[in-house]
């Protein structure tokens, strides 16, 4: 696969919840090796295009197609999922939580979590358990959950919120570092300013719909 | 990817040690049945013949209730910070994850029946006049028949409002059956008469619906 052809591809992507449509016919190629924020108002619908990517939910009609499959479950692993919620055990330490997780990929080595817990920025000696985190490690380490299994396809829910502004610049050098790899990293945010010369593309979205795709954050007329 | 067996372990291992470290469920099991033997030994004064007659539909009425707060509490710490989607997410299958409930449910119980049965066995002076061997068996049977739909259910009615209650509702009708068996086993093997039908009812039923159960459970966890 070049590095240009799109590594997810959403088709009139449509989601219903009851009577409220919060995806209205999304269709978009993404290519891969980018870094993509996607911005939008709360409501707009970023968080539903995010967990349809992720296989999460279930469209009501359209398709998704990821790195050529149209089963997300062909390729889950190759793809990394961060959510709002940290995704982590309160009663673990972060290297409990991640040498678990890390068997479900099939990753025996203890090692690869170490690592993964080092790059993004914490100790993984830390004995304490995640429940006593500040909020802003509890992402940190939700971030290296999402990173542990080396994906080609990083989705992330808002990884800077309720994190400090060191700590976010911090996060985005890494998220940018993994993009240089030609990994393809998608960010659902509402802090678009920390993207700001490192997302490759601003993806607008409004009323379930992407209004306008920009190189700079800058809302395309369509939002404004 | 881990061998589902290699999953099913570390998923129970890891339970084991969430329910060490909080003991929600264990302590919770543990005092519900106490106040139920304690409750229930002050309410009737039976004599030896009647406590044959009588203890068994006790006993398992008491279990029942009891396994009820594990079988919640099981997938209750999966929705805290909405663990159970980084398991929807990976390669694991989910069969692996149920099992590892199931077996991890099996447990608790089993340990609720060793510290209770002696105080019942005290508190109504308990003597089986059949072969007592075979109360373990139908101990055996009738608690993998509770917990196997009771992990199931409580599956099921984890996205619901309120899902304490919909457990029961649930979980109880469709346990008669078992119930039925588990209380006649009990009931037959204390008075001395012979449980063989009821034991080979127990263990179709536990075929049945562990085959069911094992089959269906994927299409419940990624259930919207």
């Amino acid at each position: 696969m070049t590095e240009t052809a799109p590594v997810i591809s959403v088709s009139n992507l449509i989601k219903q919840f009851g009577r409220f449509a919060a995806l209205r016919g999304v269709s978009a190629d993404f290519a891969g090796g980018k870094l993509y924020a996607i911005l939008g108002d709360n409501g707009a619908g970023k968080t539903t295009l995010l967990r349809t990517l992720a296989g999460l939910t279930q469209p009501t009609s359209g398709g998704v197609t990821i790195l050529g499959a149209s089963e997300f479950h062909n390729v889950c692993h190759q793809v990394g999922y961060m959510a709002h919620p940290s995704l982590l055990y309160d009663e673990m330490s972060g290297m409990e939580n991640l040498a678990y997780f890390a068997r479900l990929y099939g990753i025996g080595d203890g090692s690869r979590c170490a690592e993964a817990i080092r790059a993004v920025g914490l100790d993984p000696e830390l004995t304490r358990p995640v429940g006593q985190y500040s909020q802003g490690m509890k992402q940190r380490m939700s971030l290296a959950r999402a990173l542990l299994n080396d994906p080609k396809i990083l989705l992330l829910d808002e990884p800077f919120s309720n994190v400090d502004i060191h700590s976010a610049t911090d996060m985005v050098r890494l998220l940018a570092r993994t993009r240089d790899q030609g990994k393809t990293v998608f960010v659902v945010t509402h802090q678009a300013s920390l993207l700001e010369g490192v997302a490759d593309e601003f993806v607008w979205m409004q009323a379930g719909k992407i209004a306008g795709r920009t190189r700079e954050l800058t809302p395309p007329e369509a939002t404004a | 990817m881990s061998p589902p067996t290699g999953i099913t372990r570390a998923t129970l291992l890891k339970d084991l040690r969430l329910e060490w470290r909080s003991k929600d469920a264990i302590n919770s099991m543990l005092f519900f049945s106490l106040l139920v033997v304690v409750v229930f030994s002050f309410s009737f004064d039976p004599n030896a013949e009647e406590s044959r007659q009588i203890a068994g539909g006790l006993i398992w009425v008491a279990f029942l209730f009891a396994a009820v707060v594990a079988l919640n509490q099981t997938w209750a710490r999966e929705l805290r910070n909405q663990v159970l989607d980084a398991y929807r997410v990976s390669p694991a299958p989910a069969n692996s994850l149920f099992l590892a409930k199931a077996v991890c449910n099996f447990i608790f119980v089993t340990v609720l029946e060793a510290l209770m049965t002696p105080l019942f066995i005290v508190f109504y002076q308990l003597r089986a006049l059949g072969p007592a061997w075979q109360l373990l068996v139908v101990a055996m049977l009738g608690t993998w028949a509770l917990v196997v739909n009771g992990t199931f259910f409580a599956a099921m009615s984890i996205r619901t409002r309120s899902r304490e209650i919909m457990l029961p509702l649930l979980l109880f009708p469709i346990s008669i059956p078992a119930l039925l068996a588990m209380v006649q086993a009990t009931t037959a093997i204390l008075t001395g008469e012979g449980a063989r039908f009821w034991i080979v009812l127990l263990v179709t039923y536990d075929l049945v619906f562990t085959t069911g159960c094992l089959l269906l459970f994927e299409t419940v966890l990624n259930a919207e």
